[in-house]
C-alpha cells in the first residue's frame, strides 16, 4: 500500500482530495449554518483564484496584477450567456467561463512573454483598470453600471425542499475548488511545474535544457486565467449581480496581497490567505461594533487591520502564513530529533518555497 | 552511440567564418571551427578572444552577420536555442546554471528536454509518473557515472563547487548529446579533479563530439584531439597539441613562457 502510495501521484493525490472533499461535505451539510456555508463559499472562490495567481506568480515567477479584471472576464462571460439563455446549466457556464478566460490569459500571456517584471507589472495593471470601463461603454451587451442580475442556482428537487441554496452553493463552489486543487498539485508537483521553476530562476539555463521559455510563460498565464475564469463565474452566481464595481483594482491587488500573506507559490498558502482575505474585515467590522467606536472611524477599522496584518504578515513570516507554519514545524522536529540524539545535528538542507 | 567503427572525418558541428559584432564592436572576424564525431576540440584564447562568443553563437544567443554554422549538415542559423537540446546538442554554462530551487537530483531530470504531455501531467495519470521515473532513474543513472550519486537529494548551493561542476556535466548528459559543448569545465577544481575530468571526457568521447572552451592550457592540451585559439575575435592558429605548443604565433600571443615549458 504504502509502496503503491508512494508510486502513484493520482492515488496519493485523489485519496487526500476526496477525503478533503469528504471533510467539507460533512461541515456543510451538519456543522455550518446558512451565513457560515455564504462565507465559505466567498473563501473558496477567492482560493480558486489566489491558487491560480500563486502558480503563476510563485512558480513561474510572473507577476499579475489583473487576476480581478481577469475573473471578470469568467464573471461576464456566465451573466451575458444567461441573459440570453437562462436555462443554460451551471456545468457549462463554468465550463465556457474557463474556456473563455483561458483563451484572454493566454493573450495576455503571449504581451506578458515579451514583458519582465516592472513592464509586466504595468501591463497588468492596465488590464485592471481598464477592464471594468467596458462594461459601461457596451451597455446593451453589458448592462453597464447597473451589471447584470444572475439567478442562483437551484438546488435539485431529490435534496427536498428544505434544503438551502447557499449549501447547494457551497457544495458546488467547494466541489469546483477541490477539482481545481487537485489539478493544480498535480501540476505543481509534476514536471510541468518544474519547467515553470526553470523558466523562473534561470531563463539561460531553461532554454539551454530544451525549454521554449516563451510558450511555457504562455501556458502559466493560461492556466492561471483558466482559473479566475472559473472564481469569475462562481462569483457571478454568488453575488447574484455581475456589475464593474464587483471587479475594480482592488480586487486584483486582494488577491495578490492573499498570495503573499499566505505565502506565495504555495497552494496551502492561497487558501489560508483567502480566509484571512474574507473573514480579517468581518471579523474587525464586529470588533469594531462591539467597541461601539463612532461610524466614520469604524468603517475604516478593517482596512487598517487589514494593512496592519499584511505588514506584520511581511516581516514575521517573509515566506507567507505557509511557510511560517512549515519552518515552525521544522524547527519542532529538529528540536526533538536533536533531543532523541544529541551528538547527530541533521544538516538538511532548506526545502525553499514549496 | 554513434556507431560501431567512429567516422571521425564526419564533421558533426562546422562553423563557417562567422562575423559577430556587438554594436560595431567586433567580436568574433572569420572565425572558423570544425568539431568532429568523437573528437576532442579545445578552444582557447586570452580574456575577451571571443571564446564563449563562438559558444553562444551556436547555441544561438548571438547571430552571426555573415558565416554558417551547421550540426550534421543542418544549419543552425534562425533556430531558437530552446530547439538545440532536442537536436541533441548540451551546453553548460561557465556560471554553472543551476536551480537552487530544485534538488541535485531534479536539476539533472530538468537537462531532459523530452516533452511532457500537459493533460496526464494535470491529472496525475500513471504515465505521467512512469515518465518522471524513468527520468529519475537515467539522472541518477547519470550522476552515478560522475560518481555523485549520493548527492542526489541535496540542494546544489549546500555542495562544493567540484560536485557542482559534475553536476552540470550529469544534466548536460540527460539531453543525450551528440555534441556536447563545455564552457570551462575545469575552473575552480582542483589537480585531483582536473584529471579525473581529463578521464571523464576521454570516456564520454567515444560516444559524442565534445567542444571545450577553456584558460587552463595544460588541461586542454591533455584532452583535446584539435586546438583551435583564439585571440581578439581572431582564429590564430588550429591543429593538433603538439603544432599549437610549436606555434611561435601563439607563444608570443597568448601562451607566453608556459607552454614552453610544459
Amino acid at each position: 500500500m504504502s509502496t503503491a502510495l508512494r508510486g502513484s501521484t493520482l492515488l496519493r493525490h485523489g485519496l487526500f482530495f476526496l477525503a478533503l472533499a469528504l471533510v467539507l461535505l460533512l461541515l456543510t451539510s451538519f456543522v455550518f449554518d446558512a451565513y457560515t456555508n455564504y462565507n465559505v463559499t466567498e473563501v473558496a472562490i477567492y482560493a480558486i483564484s489566489a491558487a491560480g495567481l500563486t502558480v503563476l506568480t510563485g512558480i513561474n515567477g510572473q507577476v499579475s496584477l489583473g487576476h480581478g479584471a481577469l475573473m471578470m472576464i469568467g464573471a461576464y462571460t456566465t451573466s451575458v450567456l444567461l441573459t440570453w439563455h437562462p436555462d443554460l446549466p451551471m456545468i457549462l457556464m463554468l465550463l465556457v467561463s474557463i474556456a473563455t478566460t483561458g483563451i484572454a490569459g493566454a493573450i495576455v500571456g503571449i504581451a506578458g512573454a515579451r514583458l519582465r517584471g516592472p513592464y509586466l507589472a504595468g501591463a497588468t495593471l492596465a488590464l485592471a483598470v481598464a477592464l471594468p470601463q467596458v462594461p459601461s461603454h457596451f451597455a446593451s451587451v453589458f448592462g453597464g453600471n447597473q451589471g447584470l442580475t444572475v439567478v442562483s442556482p437551484a438546488p435539485p428537487a431529490f435534496l427536498g425542499a428544505n434544503f438551502s441554496p447557499e449549501q447547494w452553493l457551497a457544495w458546488i463552489t467547494l466541489a469546483a475548488a477541490v477539482i481545481t486543487f487537485f489539478v493544480l498539485a498535480n501540476l505543481v508537483r509534476g514536471a510541468t511545474g518544474r519547467r515553470f521553476r526553470m523558466v523562473r530562476d534561470n531563463e539561460v539555463a531553461a532554454r539551454l535544457a530544451g525549454i521554449d521559455v516563451a510558450r511555457t510563460q504562455v501556458l502559466a498565464y493560461m492556466i492561471s486565467a483558466a482559473c479566475a475564469g472559473l472564481a469569475g463565474s462562481l462569483f457571478a452566481y454568488w453575488v447574484t449581480l455581475t456589475s464593474p464595481s464587483g471587479f475594480t483594482l482592488t480586487l486584483s491587488l486582494s488577491l495578490l496581497t492573499a498570495v503573499v500573506i499566505g505565502g506565495l507559490g504555495s497552494l496551502t498558502g492561497a487558501v489560508l490567505g483567502s480566509f484571512v482575505l474574507v473573514y480579517l474585515p468581518v471579523k474587525t467590522g464586529d470588533l469594531a461594533t462591539t467597541l461601539n467606536l463612532p461610524s466614520n472611524i469604524a468603517n475604516n477599522v478593517p482596512t487598517a487591520i487589514y494593512g496592519i496584518v499584511l505588514i506584520v504578515a511581511i516581516l514575521v513570516f517573509p515566506r507567507g502564513i505557509a511557510g511560517g507554519i512549515a519552518s515552525i514545524v521544522r524547527g519542532a522536529g529538529r528540536i526533538v530529533r536533536s533531543s532523541r540524539s544529541p551528538a547527530a545535528l541533521p544538516a538538511s538542507p532548506e526545502s525553499p518555497s514549496q | 552511440m554513434s556507431g560501431e567503427t567512429p567516422d571521425t572525418t564526419a564533421a558533426v558541428l562546422e562553423v563557417a567564418g562567422i562575423d559577430v559584432r556587438f554594436e560595431g564592436v567586433v567580436a568574433l572576424d572569420g572565425v572558423s571551427l570544425t568539431v568532429r564525431a568523437n573528437q576532442i576540440v579545445g578552444v582557447i584564447g586570452p580574456n575577451g578572444a571571443g571564446k564563449t562568443t563562438l559558444f553562444n553563437a551556436v547555441s544561438r544567443f548571438v547571430t552571426p552577420v555573415t558565416g554558417t554554422i551547421t550540426f550534421k549538415g543542418q544549419s543552425l542559423l534562425g533556430l531558437p536555442t530552446w530547439r538545440l537540446a532536442h537536436m541533441g546538442i548540451a551546453r553548460t554554462l561557465q556560471g554553472l546554471g543551476l536551480w537552487p530551487t530544485l534538488t541535485v537530483l531534479e536539476n539533472v531530470v530538468a537537462g531532459s528536454p523530452s516533452r511532457t504531455r500537459l493533460a496526464p501531467d494535470l491529472l496525475a495519470l500513471p504515465s505521467a509518473d512512469r515518465h518522471t521515473a524513468s527520468l529519475r532513474e537515467e539522472a541518477l543513472a547519470n550522476l552515478g557515472a560522475l560518481g555523485v550519486a549520493d548527492r542526489a537529494g541535496a540542494y546544489p548551493g549546500s555542495l562544493p563547487h567540484g560536485v557542482q561542476k559534475r553536476v552540470i556535466i550529469a544534466r548536460a548528459l540527460m539531453a543525450r548529446p551528440s555534441l556536447l559543448l563545455l564552457d570551462e569545465p575545469a575552473s575552480g577544481l582542483s589537480a585531483t579533479d582536473v584529471s579525473e575530468l581529463i578521464d571523464l571526457l576521454r570516456s564520454l568521447r567515444t560516444r559524442m563530439a565534445i567542444a571545450l572552451v577553456e584558460h587552463h592550457v595544460d588541461m586542454v592540451m591533455a584532452v583535446s584531439d584539435t586546438i583551435t585559439v583564439l585571440n581578439l575575435g581572431q582564429v590564430i592558429a588550429s591543429g593538433s597539441p603538439a603544432e599549437i605548443r610549436a606555434n611561435s604565433d601563439v607563444a608570443n600571443a597568448y601562451l607566453g613562457q608556459t607552454v614552453a615549458h610544459a
